[in-house]
C-alpha cells in the first residue's frame, strides 16, 4: 500500500515530468528507440518471413533463428555494442541490439502464419488460374494475417520492455527512472518507472489491435 | 605476441584474459548455471501445478494465462528492482525473477502438453481402474513430456539470457563481468563473458535435448515431437 501510494505520488508530483530526466524526455526517447527498433526489425524479418512462407522453404532456417535470438541476452549484446566505437553512436547501439532481439520472433511468425494457411484453399486458388504474386497477396497474406499481427503484438510488447535495459549501460528512456530511483533507495520512483514502461506496453498493444480491426480485410466475412 | 601485450592493447580477443583471469570466468559461470538451474526447476514445480488448474475449465485458463503473460511484460530491470525489497540483494531475488518469467512458457506448453492427451486414452486408463492420481502419474504427463520438455528447453534458453541483467543487483552470473566492464571498456572482458553465455545456452540446450529423447523414446518414431516453437 505504502510503495503503491508513493509511486503514485511521485507520478502525480509535476517536479518529476519536467527537465532532462523527467517523465517526458524519458518517454520520448523510449518511444523513439523502441519504434525505431521495431519498424527496422519488421522491414527485415517481415518480407523474409513472408516471402519464405510463401515458398515453403527454409522453414528449418526461420525455426533456427528463432532459437539462435532467444540464446543471445540482449544486455550482452548492448554492451559489446557499447565497449566497441558505436559507443559514441548515440542511439545507435540500443536499437541495433533491440532490432537483432526482435527480429528472430517475427521472422517465425511470418514464416509460421503463412504455412499454416490451408493447403487446400492454396491449391484451390492456384486451380483457379492464380499466379505466384496473386496467391501470396489475395489469398495467403490476408489468411496468415492473424498470426503475424500476434507476432507483431508480442514483439511490440517485448521490445518496450526490453529497452530499459539501455538504462544499466547509461543510455536514455524510461529505464533510466527505475535505475535512478534503484540507485536513490527510492522504491516509490523505480515502481513508477515499472507502471509507466507497463502502461506504454499495452497503449501500444491497444493501438495495434484497434488498428488490426480498423484496417480492412480483403475478402473477409467472419 | 608477447604475452601482456593484447590486455594493454584491449584486444577484442585475448586469451590472456582467459588464463588470468580463469577463476573470476568460472566463478561466474558456476553462479550463472546455478541461478539458471534453480530458477527453471522451481519454475517447472510452480507451472505444472498451474496448468493442472488451467485445465479445469475456460474461465481457469484465461485468468492463469493472462496472469502468466502479464509477468512477462514487466520489464526485468524493474522486476529486480522490484523485488529488492523483498528479498535484499540477494540471488533469492533473482531466481524468483527468473521463476516468475519462466511460468509464461513453461505453463503454456505443460497445459498444451496435457490438452493434446487423446480422451480414449484417458477412457481407456479409467476403464481400467486408474484413479485421477494414478492417471495423472502414470499416463497424462508422461504423455505429455514432450511438450513439456519443449518448453523447458525454451525457458531454460531464455533464463539463461535474462540472468545477465541480474547483475543490477551483482547476482548475474557473466553478466556481473560484463556490466562493470562498459564502464571500463573492457573489450576481453565484454566479449568473453558474452560469447560464454551463449555457449552456455547452445549447451544447455543440447543437453535438454538429449534428455528430451533419453525420456521419450516413442516420439523418434512419429516424426518431430509436438508443441515445439510455438512458445511465446
Amino acid at each position: 500500500m505504502g510503495v503503491a501510494g508513493g509511486a503514485w505520488d511521485w507520478l502525480a508530483n509535476g517536479a518529476n515530468w519536467s527537465g532532462e530526466n523527467g517523465v517526458w524526455h524519458r518517454l520520448g526517447e523510449h518511444v523513439y528507440v523502441s519504434g525505431l527498433a521495431l519498424a527496422i526489425a519488421c522491414a527485415i524479418a517481415l518480407p523474409v518471413g513472408l516471402y519464405l512462407g510463401h515458398l515453403g522453404r527454409g522453414g528449418t532456417l526461420a525455426v533456427n533463428v528463432s532459437n539462435v535470438g532467444r540464446a543471445v541476452p540482449v544486455f550482452a549484446v548492448l554492451a559489446l555494442f557499447m565497449v566497441s566505437p558505436l559507443r559514441n553512436a548515440g542511439y545507435l547501439p540500443t536499437v541495433a541490439a533491440l532490432v537483432l532481439f526482435a527480429v528472430p520472433p517475427l521472422l517465425t511468425n511470418a514464416y509460421v502464419g503463412m504455412r499454416e494457411v490451408d493447403r487446400s484453399v492454396v491449391e484451390a486458388a492456384r486451380g483457379m488460374g492464380m499466379s505466384g504474386g496473386q496467391l501470396f497477396w489475395r489469398v495467403e497474406l490476408p489468411l496468415a494475417r492473424g498470426l503475424v499481427m500476434t507476432g507483431l503484438r508480442s514483439g511490440s510488447v517485448q521490445v518496450i520492455a526490453t529497452a530499459t535495459i539501455a538504462a544499466m549501460v547509461g543510455q536514455g528512456g524510461l529505464g533510466r527512472i527505475i535505475t535512478a530511483g534503484f540507485n536513490t533507495y527510492n522504491t516509490p520512483q523505480v515502481v513508477a518507472g515499472a507502471l509507466l514502461v507497463a502502461a506504454l506496453a499495452l497503449l501500444v498493444e491497444g493501438v495495434l489491435v484497434a488498428a488490426d480491426r480498423l484496417l480492412p480485410r480483403a475478402g473477409a466475412h467472419r | 605476441m608477447s604475452g601482456q601485450n593484447c590486455l594493454v592493447a584491449n584486444d577484442w580477443i585475448c586469451w590472456d584474459y582467459v588464463t588470468s583471469r580463469s577463476q573470476e570466468l568460472t566463478d561466474a559461470t558456476v553462479e550463472h548455471v546455478w541461478i539458471t538451474g534453480a530458477s527453471v526447476l522451481i519454475g517447472l514445480v510452480v507451472a505444472v501445478p498451474l496448468a493442472l488448474l488451467a485445465r479445469r475449465g475456460r474461465r481457469w485458463s484465461a485468468s492463469v494465462l493472462t496472469f502468466t503473460t502479464l509477468l512477462y511484460t514487466v520489464p526485468s530491470l524493474a522486476m529486480f528492482s522490484l523485488l529488492l525489497p523483498v528479498f535484499g540483494l540477494s540471488a533469492a531475488l533473482v531466481v524468483t525473477g527468473l521463476v516468475l518469467y519462466s511460468l509464461t512458457i513453461l505453463v503454456r506448453n505443460a497445459l498444451a502438453g496435457l490438452e493434446a492427451v487423446p480422451e480414449e486414452v484417458r477412457e481407456a486408463a479409467r476403464g481400467m481402474g486408474y484413479g485421477p492420481g494414478r492417471l495423472l502419474w502414470q499416463v497424462e504427463l508422461p504423455l505429455a513430456l514432450p511438450a513439456l520438455l519443449a518448453g523447458v528447453r525454451i525457458a531454460t534458453v531464455s533464463t539463461i539470457a535474462l540472468t545477465t541483467v541480474g547483475s543490477i543487483v551483482g547476482k548475474g552470473g557473466l553478466g556481473n563481468l560484463i556490466a562493470p566492464a562498459v564502464n571500463s571498456s573492457f573489450k576481453a572482458q565484454v566479449l568473453t563473458a558474452s560469447v560464454l553465455c551463449v555457449l552456455l545456452a547452445l549447451a544447455a540446450d543440447l543437453l535438454l535435448l538429449g534428455l528430451q529423447r533419453l525420456l521419450t523414446p516413442w516420439t523418434r518414431a512419429g516424426g518431430r515431437p509436438s508443441g515445439q516453437g510455438k512458445g511465446a
